[in-house]
């Protein structure tokens, strides 16, 4: 696989399609699988990573015969792929930075993607645009249980599947929804919605998951807990209550700004178009700030003449490694708040309607 | 279950049984709708190493060097590099340090102490059989007590189907 065809364009799971696209951007599950017989990785030796990423990825072209998930060795790839790969949410930070054997299998549309020897043996991973939990699950719970047929997994009757950290045992699986939630940022609703998933269990984090701070107001809702409850009963808690709850929330947000504070809204969604299409130089959070403002205003019909996939694009392709990968060459950070004014003018003035 | 409050359309996630004169009295709210009447909930997601931390807090010197020696026969991790990573050593880990494990895997996952969900599909009929109904018959109770009679009745169904 060609990195450089990824670079140009967003994956699939960015279309800005789905059910509830307006607030929901994607839908992600992942499931954590180790092999029965081998230590996890924080005890496996260079030989039984080698091991592991052989038969693994022998049973990944088993179960996928057609050859359309290809494998990327991760430790073979320079920084910038490497970094490319986290800026489209396809692999960690973690596994990015890490040592020794190590990779990745991907779905041609990214949909599908494996991560091999980060932390866990095996996590698997089914994007979707929009809000399409089930989407997710049928695909995923398919794919997992064709490489189960091929691996033996790690699996005890009374913990269920069993992981590196303990956090994750049981049925290995963390379902994630990523937000958009301007509206309650600007009406200052967000701590509500905070205290709401707590109580729920569950976590709130950044673009870049983990640790990482929001930026562009977007969330990532997961769970926290994996023990004692069925996929099935998760998914349908999350699928069916409590996103479209903050869903919810968020339109009643967006309705309030329509309804009291129109002229506020309009002069902040087209400030932030205007200081896009003019800016010469610009760093990446204010990218993000102002994308965000855009996306409200397109989704509200505020501005007129921008398609929402653009915007969507942009989110993505005005982050580093992408940046550097369009222009084919490598850029300090001043060369690339440049390339990045130029890049997001250009995108922004070649749409129609202008 | 939604929020007996007026007007409000939350689902309700604060359950209070109150005892005032012998008589019992229920009270299911949200989450604002509590904070409302003074009620809170001290319950919130513990991360892992917050636990691990609290778990070495709790512990006397002596006692926790000895748990820290403990060590998993199959790949040679102690109990003490577990806790400074967070991370286990292999699936017989588990079983190693399970007595000092168990309760923190517990606590971490909301008091749950076993799997419900899917199995892997090399695992043999009969086992499959016994996982999914355990969690049809979770369902089948959490939806009765929602009052979600049409999906309760296929959930019955289902475990019907499965006893017979």
């Amino acid at each position: 696989m060609d990195l450089s065809d990824l670079s140009s364009q967003a994956g699939e799971w960015l279309r800005g399609s789905g059910p509830m696209s307006d607030v929901v951007i994607s839908s992600r599950i992942r499931l954590a699988r180790n092999l029965a017989g081998y230590p996890f990785l924080t005890r496996a030796d260079n030989d039984q990573r080698r091991e592991l990423s052989d038969l693994i990825r022998g049973a990944i072209t088993a179960v996928k015969g057609d050859g359309s998930l290809s494998y990327l060795d991760i430790d073979k790839l320079g920084e910038m792929d490497r970094q490319l790969l986290v800026e489209r949410h396809l692999i960690s930070k973690q596994h990015a930075e890490g040592e020794g054997d190590r990779g990745l299998a991907l779905s041609p549309g990214e949909t599908e993607a494996v991560m091999v020897n980060e932390e866990d043996h095996l996590r698997i991973q089914v994007l979707r645009s929009g809000l399409q939990i089930e989407d997710c699950w049928t695909r995923i719970d398919e794919l997992d249980n064709r490489l189960g047929g091929e691996l033996e997994y790690a699996f005890d009757s009374t913990l269920g599947y069993l992981t590196a950290c303990p956090t994750n045992v049981g049925t290995g699986m963390r379902v994630s929804v990523m937000l958009h939630l301007p509206g309650m940022r600007i009406t200052e609703e967000l701590p509500k919605m905070f205290a709401a998933a707590k109580e729920l269990r569950l976590a709130v984090r950044g673009l870049y998951g983990e640790g990482t701070e929001a930026t562009g107001d977007f969330y990532q809702i997961s769970n926290q807990t994996t023990l004692g409850r069925g996929e099935q009963d998760l998914l349908g808690q999350f699928g069916h209550e409590i996103i479209p709850r903050f869903v919810e929330y968020e339109h009643r947000a967006r309705e309030a700004l329509c309804d009291q504070k129109q002229v506020m809204l309009d002069d902040k969604v087209h400030r932030a178009l205007g200081v896009l299409r003019t800016a010469r130089q610009i760093s990446s959070e204010e990218t993000l700030y102002l994308l965000s403002h855009v996306r409200l205003g397109v989704n509200l019909g505020r501005i007129r003449g921008v398609p929402l996939e653009v915007i969507n694009e942009l989110f993505l392709l005005t982050q580093p490694a992408h940046l550097q990968r369009i222009r084919g060459q490598k850029l300090e950070e001043q060369a690339r708040r440049v390339a990045r004014a130029e890049f997001v003018r250009s995108r922004l003035s070649a749409s129609p309607g202008q | 279950m939604k929020c007996q409050s007026p007007k409000c359309n939350n689902p309700a996630t604060v359950h209070l049984t109150e005892i005032i004169g012998g008589e019992k009295r229920e009270k299911h709210l949200c989450e604002e709708c509590a904070a409302g009447e003074g009620i809170t909930t001290g319950k919130t997601p513990v991360s892992l190493n917050e636990w691990l931390q609290n778990f070495v807090m709790q512990q006397s010197g002596a006692a926790a060097a000895k748990t820290g020696e403990m060590v998993c026969g199959s790949c040679g991790m102690t109990f003490a590099e577990f806790r400074q990573r967070g991370l286990l050593g292999c699936p017989a880990c588990y079983k190693a340090f399970e007595q000092v494990l168990m309760p923190l895997i517990s606590r971490a996952h909301g008091n749950a102490t076993h799997h419900v969900g899917k199995v892997p599909s090399t695992m043999d009929k009969t086992q499959r059989r016994q996982y999914e109904l355990v969690d049809l018959r979770r369902r089948l109770r959490d939806a009765v007590a929602t009052e979600q009679y049409e999906q309760a009745a296929q959930l019955r169904d289902r475990i019907s189907e499965l006893e017979n």
